[in-house]
């Protein structure tokens, strides 16, 4: 049995004080063989996530520079605030799911995690579902990626922005079968975080791109 | 002092081709990227050639303008992407496990996974000879005149996307080395410890990171203007070109550090071997590293001088461009420091390291001249330019990657490469080299244009031409001998001990070739040449009589290899399977874009299904 499993054992005995040594203990078990002391997919995780950063600059850096280059009535000024603002509202409080779930399992509730997780994918989708309403409105207004500038820097961002929430949404879908399947437990939920950093990163850029399209 | 940690109950390797298409060893896979970039070079090489045959005399007529084109365009595109960086990271992919004491990359199955992307954007980028026309807009590919408007066929679609497919290859790539580089290093080995090559594939991995993202978008952009009609580069409707130079150049200046930064590596470790003392200003030469990484972003608009972006921004740009002379003058002259009063061995891949000292300098000397701004008004587009990105990519990244052969073929083989074939190699390439490569910057200022098909006789340029045609193939001579050396060389028995050139670094610690598992047991780390400290006493000079050190066999544990997998080829197939389905979208209505992702979804479940150990 391993180290894990004895303490883990005694923890049923002795009670909450011996907790923190089972997580100190999991936590050293787990990253025994980096240099660094953070686990390999972590540690790729952040690294992608930066390079990701550069990827959405560039695209905004596409859209800031033509903006403008359209006229307002023909552009921006199409634009539903209050459906953006209700979608913003939507994806941070999926990031608040999110967190909520990994807390869970951090908790050891393990049913808990997956009510948070499935109510961060129905956020997901709620978010998906007002991007598509938003398309929608602007398309019978008319534009799409090929009527002006606008029509094709807002449609690329905002549309690279959103197969990033998609695939997030898979993501955590198969946190969810995983962890009904039995692949996820307290002792083993590094890919609860991992989805999550992903999730919060992608959150975050939303931040940043409803600042730029429908604030300034 | 050996500790032994383990022994290992699977030593044979397994054979066959099936073995070759699931292997995640990253030795294997170090020798796969060496070998398909090595036909890459060959290939492009070929390309060269037809090019300074065509241009010998004025008035050529062995190919015509639009085939001189893909010519140069393919020529330039293949020994960037499919030669020199897969070379740099196949070397990566062997050396650098070893370098640093561990068993294996990080993330064995995505090392797999980012060859067969490269091998699969490469076969989609020469496909497009037999389908309908390569591309022929230059490596840099210049918007508009890449646009469908000025070139409707569909060799730029091929470009847009073999280019994606090779960028994700190197993004993989890069995240594996960096994980593995800071994460797997044997006991003791902190980053102020770290082999110099082994610090070269880092700074390239972290500017791969930054940088390719950029292309990627500049790319995608331009794919939505000729598929999905965008007008992110048209002028007739208020997009505006320069939007390309700008994301193509932010990601295209580090991807030329990209291309040389191993190469510094290759040349520091060899340089310090082969004159049998350590690196001279270890701790400046990884400065350097970082501090010509960190420049490498704040330099893009040089190449951009002639398109009238404004005087300040010129001078800006001057002034960081001029910067990068510093860390690099360091690396020059410790380097020189390296070998000064080294007890030299005059092999094949010490000359052609030294070769590379020399002839990299004046690459580096002629940059500085490109981005003093009214010089660069002069020259840009000239034979000078071609001259000077020789000078750098030719006597720099692959004189280092000839040295690096030379170097760690026994590693690799067990077998020694042939020195004499090699002297030959390395001479018909200096002189060659020089023939057609410093006569390039004379020609230029004489005011040659690049990327013409041929000339008008009688402006002077004629002798000059073809000397220049004489130099690439002699040049061409000696890469010859260089492949025909390898292949002799791999028909001889093996000869070569763990440690042939008596190294100072981690890999020649294990026989040659190292078992799958590397090292059975580890020596203790305390400086960047851990073996030299362990043969001849911590921090001591060259002194005679070295022990013997071997850390391939003994032990006790047991070792877990990753598992073969065939899960890293399905998914690279369905990726690539998706990327063509949009490259032929219009005629075949998308259909190869939900296939392509059944696949990968496929791919990705077999993969994750599978336990990696
Ligand atoms: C025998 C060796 C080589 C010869 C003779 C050669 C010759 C040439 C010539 C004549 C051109 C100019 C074509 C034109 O502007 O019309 C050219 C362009 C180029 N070469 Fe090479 N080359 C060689 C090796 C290499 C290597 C090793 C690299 C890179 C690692 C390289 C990268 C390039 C690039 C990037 C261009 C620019 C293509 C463009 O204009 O878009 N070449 N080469
Ligand atoms: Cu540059």
């Amino acid at each position: 049995m391993s180290a894990v499993g004895k303490l883990e054992q005694a923890g049923h005995h002795v009670g909450e004080s011996v907790e923190q040594v089972v997580d100190e203990t999991h936590a050293q078990v787990a990253h025994a063989e980096t240099t660094t002391g953070l686990d390999h997919r972590k540690l790729v995780m952040w690294v992608f996530i930066a390079s990701e950063t550069i990827f959405f600059a560039a695209l905004m850096a596409t859209y800031l520079v033509y903006r403008g280059k359209t006229p307002y009535e023909e552009g921006v000024g199409l634009l539903d605030l209050n459906v953006a603002s209700l979608n913003t509202f939507i994806l941070l409080a999926s990031s608040l799911t999110m967190v909520m779930s990994l807390q869970a399992i951090e908790n050891k509730k393990k049913g808990r995690m997956i009510v948070f997780l499935i109510l961060t994918t129905i956020l997901g989708l709620a978010f998906l579902g007002g991007q598509a309403y938003e398309y929608g409105k602007l398309l019978q207004e008319g534009i799409s990626l090929d009527t002006n500038l606008f029509g094709a820097t807002f449609f690329v961002l905002t549309g690279f922005h959103g197969s990033h929430v998609a695939i997030g949404v898979l993501w955590i879908i198969m946190l969810i079968i995983r962890a009904l399947r039995g692949g996820i437990s307290e002792h083993n939920h590094l890919s609860v975080e991992l989805g999550g950093l992903y999730w919060h990163f992608v959150d975050l850029v939303w931040v940043v791109l409803f600042t730029i399209i429908y604030l300034i | 002092m050996a500790t032994n940690v383990m022994t290992l109950p699977r030593t044979s390797e397994p054979t066959g081709l099936w073995s070759w298409i699931t292997t995640v060893d990253h030795k294997r896979i170090g020798i796969l990227y060496l070998i398909t970039a090595g036909l890459f070079f060959l290939i492009g090489g070929i390309e060269a050639l037809i090019i300074r045959t065509q241009l010998a005399a004025p008035n050529g007529t062995l190919v015509s303008p639009d085939v001189y084109n893909e010519l140069f365009t393919m020529h330039g595109t293949t020994m960037i992407f499919l030669a020199v960086m897969p070379l740099n990271t196949g070397f990566g992919n062997y050396v650098v496990p070893l370098m640093i004491g561990a068993r294996d990359m990080a993330f064995p199955r995505l090392n797999a996974f980012g060859y067969w992307l490269f091998l699969f954007g490469g076969l989609l980028l020469y496909s497009s000879f037999f389908l309908g026309g390569a591309p022929n807009a230059g490596w840099f590919g210049y918007a508009p005149m890449t646009e469908r408007a000025f070139n409707p066929g569909n060799g730029i679609n091929f470009w847009i996307l073999s280019l994606q497919l090779l960028g994700i290859s190197s993004i993989v790539g890069a995240l594996n080395f960096i994980v593995t580089i800071l994460n797997m290093r044997a006991p003791g080995m902190t980053i102020n410890r770290l082999p110099l090559f082994v610090w070269g594939i880092l700074v390239t991995s972290l500017l791969l990171i930054f940088a390719l993202p950029s292309i990627t978008v500049a790319l995608i952009l331009l794919l939505f203007d000729r598929y999905f009609g965008t007008m992110f580069y048209l002028p007739s409707a208020q997009g505006d070109p320069l939007l390309w130079q700008n994301l193509f150049w932010f990601f295209g200046h580090p991807e030329v550090y990209i291309m040389i930064m191993p190469a510094f590596g290759i040349i520091s470790e060899i340089l310090a071997t082969y004159s049998r003392k350590p690196i001279f200003g270890y701790a400046a030469m990884a400065f350097a590293f970082a501090g010509i990484s960190f420049i490498s972003f704040t330099v893009w608009a040089h190449h951009m001088f002639a398109t009238g972006i404004s005087p300040v921004a010129d001078i800006v740009f001057a002034g960081m461009s001029f910067l990068v002379a510093v860390p690099t003058g360091i690396k020059i002259f410790n380097w020189l420091g390296t070998i000064w009063k080294g007890s030299l061995r005059l092999t094949t891949a010490f000359l052609f390291a030294a070769g590379f000292i020399g002839q990299f300098t004046i690459g580096g000397l002629s940059g500085v001249m490109l981005a003093t701004v009214p010089v660069d008004w002069q020259i840009t587009d000239t034979y000078f330019v071609v001259g000077h990105l020789h000078y750098v990519l030719f006597a720099g990244a692959i004189l280092a990657l000839f040295a690096g052969t030379y170097h760690w073929f026994p590693k690799m083989t067990g077998k020694f490469l042939n020195e004499r074939l090699g002297q030959a190699h390395f001479w018909l390439t200096m002189i060659g080299m020089i023939l057609v490569f410093l006569t390039m910057h004379y020609i230029g200022v004489l005011g040659m244009p690049r990327r013409i098909y041929t000339y008008a006789p009688a402006q002077g340029w004629d002798l000059w031409n073809m000397i220049e045609t004489i130099g690439a193939f002699l040049v061409g001579l000696g890469a010859l001998i260089f492949f025909i050396n390898i292949l002799i060389s791999l028909r001889q028995p093996k000869t070569s001990q763990g440690d042939p050139w008596d190294g100072q670094t981690l890999e020649w610690a294990t026989s040659s070739p190292p078992p799958v598992y590397n090292f059975a047991s580890m020596i203790p780390v305390s400086s960047p040449r851990p073996l030299w400290d362990a043969k001849y006493g911590a921090h001591s000079e060259f002194a005679g009589d070295p022990k013997k050190v071997d850390l391939s066999g003994g032990g006790t544990a047991q070792v877990h290899l990753p598992n073969p997998s065939f899960w890293p080829i399905v998914l690279a197939f369905g990726l690539s399977f998706m990327l063509v389905g949009i490259l032929f979208g219009p005629e075949t209505g998308w259909l190869g874009v939900p296939i392509g992702v059944v696949i990968m979804f496929v791919g990705l479940i077999g993969w994750l299904a599978q336990p990696a150990e």
